[in-house]
């Protein structure tokens, strides 16, 4: 591996992804040491409605003041950043990208099935993100604030939500095949 | 010291270090996922075609170790649950967005933050999925008022946690998830046997020994139990400040701390009825009044917008006292006298219930006070201890002029004021809400 390892900091050797069974468990004492310090879970998508009440509140004030569901987090004196959840939000992705860079992952690419062009790619991408906010507003919580936090917490509701998400995933799995097999 | 820390339940700016170490949390987070392999969609999108079951080996072991832990902490008495954000239960929402929420999973490839770990290490189709949840979330927002009423209310559990669902105790729930989670560990192995071509033989042999060691601690969680609401009780402490004159110069303020047990007893929690009143007209604070007698005495006479919740059923109320009310609630309890008031303060103290408070002298000294112009109710000489001091000539409940006193008669009324108000965390911050 030496040879590629000669260019730039951004070309480490690119090392294997951890066990899954023990990035669970790693994941489980973060989870345990942010509820046990703060009384709060882990999440995000909370924080991707809170930039978009941010932009919404610079662009239009007077459409957030029309709008109580935005209302709860900008308007008045509120600032959308307010709140834990935007921080955590930012930590993950120089998180993200800090495991990218130390594991030599940082690679401009498209993650994909075979049979399946980048753009078209890109296009589920985008309507799969489009979906699964608008999904996770609607839960109040996505894959990490509900199925992890709530799981863990075994918030009945959460439970509810995270066998709604695989259930979902399943029953569609088979339609988009072509994307992924 | 008690779990979790107050000071760090919320970020504000006054203490910026809160931002530091939520950032810190969420960048062990993005981390962790990043180096799981959530940052390639094709390992999260496997998981729905049965070749590669990463992401539920992942997710249900990063939930069994967090509730193992949690649970254990909290029977130990070391972290305060009651606390802890429990995602208040939504059944209808919850049910369709998780299903929407599915879709999008398998269509986009990702979920929220996977798409953070997979756009910050330079995947293009991450990055459209980020783009796609801002365009998502803004929809939701825009969409939300069509919907709202049974956005918020369909299904509406408030805090509700499966050893209420199951009535279980909550160590055989935690038993009981983790055995679920192995059995699932297990399927999800052969699956990937038999959907992936996968060679199990691998795989680290240490995998028994972790699942051991789980269900040991699973089952420590089960004998340790759950620490009893006396014991709750006792760890509450109260702040209060009192200033003392000087002679010359400015008071001195004193900080006390007091227990429960030292509140009741400098009749610190008790207050008049005229302050109970006052509270209603007040703009910062939002009273509860839960009239904790019999429902034939509250039937007879009770205070206008009253709730009645008989002492031996309080228990029930209590989830739903912990996630909905605003940060403002202030609970005002009352008996006939004081007696089952205080049993139910106890209770709510225990159960870390904010901004308590008992109507001193209860009923009677309501009627006492507001009522002792109308002539139609008469003192009971018979009353015992805790019962209603009065004669009623009918059960009007609330419909007494004295149940809803006339706020402009009563403009001016003198007392010294005991409610502090605690303001704690805006429960709806919590979560991923």
């Amino acid at each position: 591996m030496t040879t590629q390892t000669r260019k730039s900091i951004f070309r480490r050797p690119e090392k294997a992804y951890v066990h899954p069974y023990i990035g669970g468990i790693v994941l489980g004492i973060i989870l345990f040491l942010a509820f046990f310090l703060t009384g709060n879970g882990l999440g995000s998508s909370g924080a991707t409605a809170r930039i978009d009440a941010a932009v919404v509140d610079a662009v239009s004030p007077s459409h957030v003041d029309n709008n109580p569901y935005l209302l709860k987090m900008a308007g008045g004196d509120k600032n959308p950043f307010d709140d834990w959840i935007v921080p955590v939000f930012f930590g993950a992705l120089f998180g993200g990208f800090s495991s990218g860079f130390f594991n030599g992952r940082l690679k401009f690419m498209t993650t994909k099935g075979p049979n399946i062009s980048n753009q078209t790619r890109w296009l589920m991408s985008f309507l799969g993100g489009v979906i699964f906010l608008y999904g996770a507003r609607m839960a109040r919580g996505c894959t990490s604030g509900q199925a992890l936090s709530g799981g863990a917490t075994l918030s009945a509701g959460s439970w509810a939500v995270m066998l709604a998400i695989f259930a979902g995933a399943y029953a569609t799995a088979y339609f988009v095949r072509k994307s992924w097999l | 010291m008690n779990f979790p820390l107050p000071s760090l339940v919320a970020v504000s700016a006054a203490n910026p270090w809160t931002y530091v170490l939520f950032a810190v949390i969420g960048f062990a987070f993005g981390y962790t996922l990043e180096m799981s392999g959530f940052g390639d969609s094709r390992k999260l999108a496997a998981q729905f075609y049965f070749t590669e079951m990463t992401v539920l080996k992942v997710m249900f072991t990063a939930i069994v170790v967090a509730m193992v832990l949690l649970f254990g902490a909290a029977g130990l008495g070391i972290l305060d649950f009651s606390q802890v954000w429990v995602n208040p239960t939504y059944l209808a929402s919850g049910i369709l967005g998780g299903l929407i929420m599915g879709v999008g999973f398998i269509v986009g490839g990702f979920c929220p933050t996977t798409s953070l770990a997979s756009a910050s290490t330079g995947k293009i189709d991450g990055m459209f999925f980020m783009l796609g949840g801002f365009v998502g979330a803004y929809l939701f927002g825009e969409t939300e008022q069509y919907f709202t009423n049974w956005y918020n209310n369909a299904g509406y559990y408030g805090r509700l946690t499966l050893d209420q669902v199951f009535h279980l105790p909550i160590g055989a729930v935690v038993v009981l998830v983790i055995l679920m989670a192995l059995f699932m560990f297990w399927g999800a192995e052969q699956l990937e046997r038999i959907f992936g071509k996968k060679d199990l033989s691998k795989e680290p042999k240490l995998r028994p020994v972790g699942a051991a060691i789980l269900v040991a601690m699973g089952l420590a969680v089960f004998f340790i139990g759950s620490p009893s609401l006396e014991s709750k009780y006792n760890k509450v402490k109260f702040t209060r400040t009192e200033s003392v004159p000087q002679l010359n110069g400015d008071p001195v303020v004193n900080t006390i701390v007091y227990t429960a047990d030292e509140m009741l007893a400098n009749r610190l929690v008790f207050i008049t009825p005229a302050e109970a009143f006052k509270a209603k007209y007040n703009q910062s604070m939002n009273p509860v009044y839960l009239d904790v007698r019999s429902e034939a005495d509250y039937n007879l006479y009770h205070i206008e917008g009253s709730v009645n919740v008989p002492l031996d059923r309080i228990n029930e109320v209590i989830p739903v006292l912990l996630t909905e009310p605003p940060a403002n609630s202030v609970f005002i309890v009352m008996s006939n006298d004081e007696a089952a008031a205080v049993k139910a303060w106890k209770i709510l103290v225990g159960s870390s219930i904010q901004n308590s408070y008992i109507l001193e002298g209860g009923v009677n000294n309501w009627i006492a006070f507001f009522g002792k112009d109308d002539k139609t109710l008469r003192p009971n000489p018979n009353a015992g201890e805790d019962q209603l001091g009065y004669l009623f000539p009918a059960a009007l409940g609330s419909r007494y002029d004295s149940c809803s006193p006339n706020p402009q008669e009563y403009e001016t009324l003198e007392f010294e004021a005991k409610i502090i108000l605690q303001l704690k965390r805006d429960k709806s911050g919590g979560g991923c809400g």
